[in-house]
């Protein structure tokens, strides 16, 4: 049989996650000098992840990520199999017979909790609940959420928090162009909330937005950012890790909050977005839902940039009706491929799958948020799999098998035995196409479908 | 807003910034790189990226910086795409040194 990664005997390998770094790893190999075929095999009907699903309406450019991997899709060595969820619908043991090689690239699609009393009350939720349920993702389609209270309360200072803080802050005008859903709109349109609170667990020299997300909350229709100055004063670890010259970032964030507190009070906006530091929820307390946060003081200790936050037992009680926590993600595990707990990630070294021992599983590799955590933006994947596809690369040798494989061919067999209905990029260009003209008449870029059978009667 | 480079990537250009690059928009000469505004989605990736923080984006851009707008935009169409990471040019240490990074 002649070479692996050679025309009669091309290099086959699944993705598994059609999210950023499932793109970007698809790239990487097939612009490899090898002969390749890859397939992406996407749970949902809709590709791209989190730039579909997670990434804000209101951040439009962003989304313009989604061109290069419409020109990915283009290869005639790229297939997508969506609407097929790896480790149900096919599992583990049938990919690594099909293919060479399987790169996990799932993401990390659920929450770290707060570990408080009261956590699974009505009104506190996730920030994914959230941010799925307004970017019309179907999990989260039949979500409600109950906006009818003034104080909303947000835990957690990164991007994440930020975005969810910005939709709860905007005026209906400043998000209907968007493509917010529909029922996310309605609902936000009926919104009482005139106060949001954004709350830290550490302090202002280490929150974790980019200057230009927090640097919008200045420029709201109807909404004025608040920062107390005396939240801005610094203990001396937190004054020097801002003196870095590379901590820039944290700096140009800290002159923001500085900004902000100088303020004068703009009367005629209806909406305050208050920015607050060192206080963690120590529970939420409400009959059969919430109605206050019994918040605990912090106090930074440590290192400058090893500060970490330990409670001093002062609490203070804040009224709010609905809670957001965006305190990080976790992957969810997948049948037959290693998971580490703690992490919630897929063990791994450099994107090689590793057991919990630290030793190499053949034939898996990971990339993306489920290789490394759920840190770092769209781009910031690219390198990932750029570093786990060169890794797959240098296997070759190991990958090699005694037959030929026969890729996507055999997963067909499977799914049409099952009567699994899997979507091919062209069928999803069509879902696409829909969505564009359903938004045309409103002003939106497009509007979603938010149901998987919406999504399916258009191919049918 | 546009998302540019600026003077501190001369002689230098280390390529740190062009790995997170989601949608491959840097461009380069043989002294420095250039960013396509219209290709760039302004997610600032490589902004934390640039070892002599030499990017800037749109609300961020110094004064005396401003002329480098229409420098990334005339220059970068009509260079060669920077995907992948090169060699600094040589003496690149130094100029960051020279920095004070
Ligand atoms: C709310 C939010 C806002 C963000 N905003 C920005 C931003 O403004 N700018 C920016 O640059 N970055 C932003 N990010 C970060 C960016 O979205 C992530 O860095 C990136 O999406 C991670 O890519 P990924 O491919 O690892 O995971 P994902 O994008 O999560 O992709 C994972 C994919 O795998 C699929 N999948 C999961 N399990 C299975 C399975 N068992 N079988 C088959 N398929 C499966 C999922 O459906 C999904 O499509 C944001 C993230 C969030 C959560
Ligand atoms: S990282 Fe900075 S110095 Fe290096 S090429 Fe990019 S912009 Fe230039
Ligand atoms: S802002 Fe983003 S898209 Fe623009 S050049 Fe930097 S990494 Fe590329």
């Amino acid at each position: 049989m002649s070479n692996l990664g050679t025309e009669d005997n091309p290099l086959l390998v699944a993705i598994v996650g059609s999210g950023p770094s499932g793109f970007y790893a698809a790239e990487a190999l097939i612009k490899s000098e090898l002969h390749i075929k890859v397939d992406i095999l996407e749970r949902l009907p809709a590709p791209f992840g989190l730039v579909r699903s997670g990434v804000a309406p209101d951040h439009q450019k962003l989304k313009q990520a989604i061109k290069l991997y419409e020109k990915i899709a283009e290869s005639p060595d790229f297939k997508l199999i969506a609407n097929v969820t790896v480790g149900t619908d096919i599992s583990i043991k049938e990919l690594c017979d099909a293919y060479h090689a399987i790169i996990f690239t799932c993401g990390a699609e659920s929450d770290r909790k707060l570990g408080v009393h009261g956590e699974n009350l009505k009104g506190s939720y996730t920030a994914t609940e959230f941010v799925g349920w307004y970017n019309g993702h179907p999990d989260y389609r039949n979500r409600e959420f109950d906006l009818s209270d003034d104080v909303a309360v947000i835990i957690g200072q990164g991007n994440v928090a930020a975005d969810v803080s910005r939709i709860l802050s905007k005026t209906i005008d400043e998000l209907k162009h968007t493509d917010i859903a529909q029922h996310a709109l309605d609902t936000l349109a009926e919104s009482k909330i005139k106060e949001i609170h954004v709350i830290g667990r550490r302090g202002p020299a280490q929150a974790k937005f980019t200057p230009k997300e927090l640097r919008e909350f200045g420029e709201l229709l109807d909404c004025d950012p608040v920062v107390l100055k005396q939240d801005l004063i610094l203990n001396s670890e937190s004054a020097r890790e801002l003196a870095e010259k590379s901590n820039i970032a944290s700096k140009k964030i800290y002159d923001l909050f500085c900004e902000f507190s100088e303020r004068v009070p703009d009367t005629a906006k209806s909406k305050k977005c208050f920015f607050s530091f060192l206080m963690s929820p120590k529970e939420l307390i409400g009959d059969s839902k919430l109605e206050k946060i019994i918040l605990e003081k912090n106090k930074l200790s440590g290192e400058p940039f090893k500060q970490s936050a330990r409670g001093t037992g002062e609490t203070i009680e804040l009224d709010a009706g609905i809670l957001f926590r965006s305190i990080g993600y976790r992957g969810i595990p997948i049948e037959g491929v290693p998971f580490n707990d703690n992490w919630g990630t897929i063990p791994n070294d450099k994107g090689r799958v590793t057991n919990l021992d630290g030793n190499l599983v053949p034939q898996l590799y990971t990339a993306g948020w489920i290789k490394r955590g759920p840190s770092g933006i769209i781009g910031t994947n690219r390198a990932c799999s750029v570093e786990t596809v060169e890794c797959l690369i240098e296997d070759l040798d190991k990958l090699k098998s005694d037959t030929i494989k026969p890729g996507a061919q055999a997963i067909y067999t499977i799914l049409n035995k099952k009567k699994i209905r899997h979507i091919s990029f062209d069928e999803w260009k069509k879902i696409d196409a829909k969505e564009i003209e359903q938004g045309d008449s409103k002003g939106k870029p497009r509007e979603k479908f938010t149901r998987i059978s919406e999504m399916l009667s258009v191919i049918e | 807003m546009t998302t540019i480079v600026t003077d501190n990537c001369k002689d230098c250009r280390f390529t740190d910034c062009v790995t997170v690059c989601p949608v491959a928009c840097f461009h380069y000469d043989d002294v420095m790189l250039y960013i396509d505004p219209d290709v760039c989605i302004d997610c600032s990736a490589c902004i934390p990226e640039c070892p002599v923080q030499a990017i800037y984006e749109g609300d961020d851009i110094p004064e005396d910086k401003e002329q480098w707008i229409e420098i990334n935009a005339e220059r970068a169409p009509n260079l060669p795409v920077c995907e992948e990471q090169m060699d600094p040019l040589p003496g690149a240490e130094e100029r960051k040194a020279a920095l004070g990074f």
